[in-house]
């Protein structure tokens, strides 16, 4: 281990501690700024895994968002029950559509893939908004005050002595900033597995990888269904404090899948920090660039391009390259006496 | 019974017959080779083996138990592994971490042992000092050390060897073949495809002759080599 490594962890630690004090400290305008770039950030880490670890490259996963966050509100809404039930309803509904999608994706393969979840996604888009009950195509609004009669709210709003939105604000953000450090400790684990070390067998040599006995279409849908959860239940946390809901904005392309694309590719795909570093990237150009308009997006794209042409891996893969600092490797080092144990573990005949 | 048994085994690319009706078996810790003029259907009949093709017709039993319809990474867990012709690491991997995959699916080796394991299998093959380095800038010998090595994680009953001696110089190939001999004096049964005669006959116990999709001839290596059909077939193309 470089002595570098634990000043990375205690760095990170420190930046943690800040972001969850932030409600305490900062203006509501910047906690609510947070709370979108997190949105982002979690949706980041899911796509992450699911085109850089497991090879799919999914421009569909709007669809788990506007599913996610649809069945929250129908929580909400028709059964009435509790907003933060509703978010793992709305994670659970994700990962229920993500079984027949995958069932008509898995046929696909490549570029074929990636269009195939764009039409199902949009397909999901069309048959929500003839849910009469939810609106339709107009959409519909929770119900005034379920925010902030969200369960802790009153505590907070007494602790931190601000109104009960913006409570309810510091909430919502907490619990994003706590399933964004949750995703990628979970992704860390998942990929440090049995199963990750498959995922990135098959990622090198698929052939290779089943004849030393991995399954691939086993590993990559029971990726597809744990990352539709994950997308599914951070659609419906976003929507909880987003407070107003329509297919078009619930099932944006744009919004939930391109920038989240942009986001992975410019800090590094394939790489677990990588999501975190185009994140912040991401956030830096947004204010920087805020008083431009249009031009902000052509930015952007300029920026996604140049990193794909200049720095394939992206601005962390770069950076691990030139310093060999890696904050969360995912490599399994032999043990240490290299000497060969006397047949201790050898199959007999 | 026999470990592997292949019956009437028969396989077509349109009108080429690449596998036509083979059948032959082979013992628990039996030591098989394979030989024939290239295109005469050997790697295809290792695919049949595997998995990576399905036959037309006929069966691949292991063990008594029909496998023929059984996927690749089925084939690996109930014992039969391999090594590629040409060799396919996985790259980014370290070469400790390509056994570690193997182990843990093909060999299903629990978590606990399984780093012991690897690391046996790595000092038996020569690749020890290696362990850490990435797969991808692996030299030939070593390459070809890994895919023996990695089919070995797999805890093979039977191995199936692609040309590992192909392409090395004579010491190299030496080496190889005292690990291969070491294998096979632990019991593990092997089907080896080479070009290098005396590396073959060095191990092997039979000798099989391929050509066009069939069988020619098996039996002691000796005699297969003198056969004047074999010699002229097979020598008389190589020379």
């Amino acid at each position: 281990m470089t002595p570098s490594r634990p000043l990375g962890l205690i760095a990170a630690f420190a930046a943690l501690a800040v972001l969850y004090a932030l409600p305490a400290i900062a203006p509501r305008a910047l906690v609510q700024d947070l709370f979108g770039v997190l949105t982002l950030l979690v949706l980041a880490l899911n796509w992450n895994t699911l085109a850089g670890f497991a090879g799919l490259v999914s421009v569909g996963q709007q669809a788990f968002v506007g599913i996610g966050a649809y069945a929250m509100f129908a929580a909400i809404i028709l059964m009435d029950l509790n907003p933060l039930v509703g978010v793992l309803i709305g994670g659970l509904a994700a990962a229920a559509f993500a079984l027949p999608m995958a069932f008509f994706a898995f046929r696909l393969n490549g570029a074929y893939f990636a269009i195939g979840t764009w039409v199902v996604a949009d397909i999901a888009r069309l048959g929500i908004s003839q849910w009469k009950a939810l609106g339709g195509g107009t959409g519909t609004s929770l119900p005034k005050g379920t925010a902030k009669d969200m369960a802790f709210v009153d505590r907070i709003k007494a602790a931190l002595d601000v109104s009960s939105a913006a409570a309810a604000d510091a909430l919502t953000y907490w619990l994003m900033l706590t399933l964004a450090v949750a995703m990628l400790v979970a992704g860390h684990v998942f990929l440090r597995s049995r199963m990750g070390l498959g995922l990135q067998a098959i990622r090198d040599n698929e052939t290779a990888a089943r004849s030393v006995g991995v399954d691939p279409v086993r590993l990559k849908a029971l990726v597809f269904l744990l990352t539709a959860f994950g997308t599914g239940l951070c659609g419906a946390l976003a929507f909880i404090q987003i407070t107003r809901v329509t297919p078009d904005a619930a099932f944006s392309v744009i919004d939930w899948t391109a920038f989240v694309i942009f986001i992975t590719v410019i800090g590094g795909i394939g790489t677990l920090p990588g999501p975190i570093v185009g994140a912040v990237i991401f956030y830096a150009l947004q204010r920087l660039l805020a008083d431009y308009g249009t031009i902000y997006l052509i930015v952007l794209g300029c920026l996604g391009i140049a990193v794909m042409l200049f720095a394939r891996r992206g601005l962390w893969g770069v950076f691990t390259g030139r310093t060999g600092i890696d904050l969360l490797p995912l490599t399994h080092r032999p043990p240490k006496s290299a000497a060969p144990q006397p047949q201790a573990s050898r199959r007999t005949a | 019974m026999a470990i592997l048994s292949l019956q009437s085994v028969s396989k077509s690319f349109g009108a080429l017959k690449v596998s036509d009706s083979v059948s032959f078996e082979v013992q628990p810790g039996e030591a098989l080779g394979i030989i024939g003029p290239n295109g005469a259907g050997k790697s295809t009949l290792f695919n049949l083996i595997t998995g990576n093709i399905a036959p037309d017709q006929g069966k691949v039993l292991l063990d008594g138990r029909d496998v023929t319809r059984l996927p690749p990474m089925e084939r690996v867990r109930a014992g039969i592994g391999r090594s590629f012709q040409i060799p396919q690491p996985f790259v980014h991997l370290s070469v400790y971490e390509n056994l570690l995959v193997a182990a843990r699916f093909g060999g299903e080796v629990g978590a606990a042992e399984a780093p012991g394991f690897c690391m046996d299998i790595l000092a038996q093959t020569g690749l020890a000092a290696v362990a850490e380095k990435p797969s991808g800038g692996l030299p030939l010998l070593q390459r070809k050390r890994l895919e023996l090595a990695r089919a070995m994680a797999t805890k093979p009953r039977v191995i199936l060897l692609d040309e590992i001696a192909g392409g090395l110089t004579d010491a190299e190939c030496g080496e190889l073949i005292a690990t291969i001999k070491a294998i096979h004096a632990e019991g593990t049964a092997i089907i080896w495809i080479e070009h290098v005669l005396h590396a073959l006959t060095s191990v092997v116990g039979r000798l099989m002759v391929l050509n066009f999709g069939r069988m020619l001839m098996i039996g002691a290596p000796d005699q297969v080599m003198a056969s004047p059909e074999v010699r002229e077939i097979y020598l008389g193309i190589e020379a």
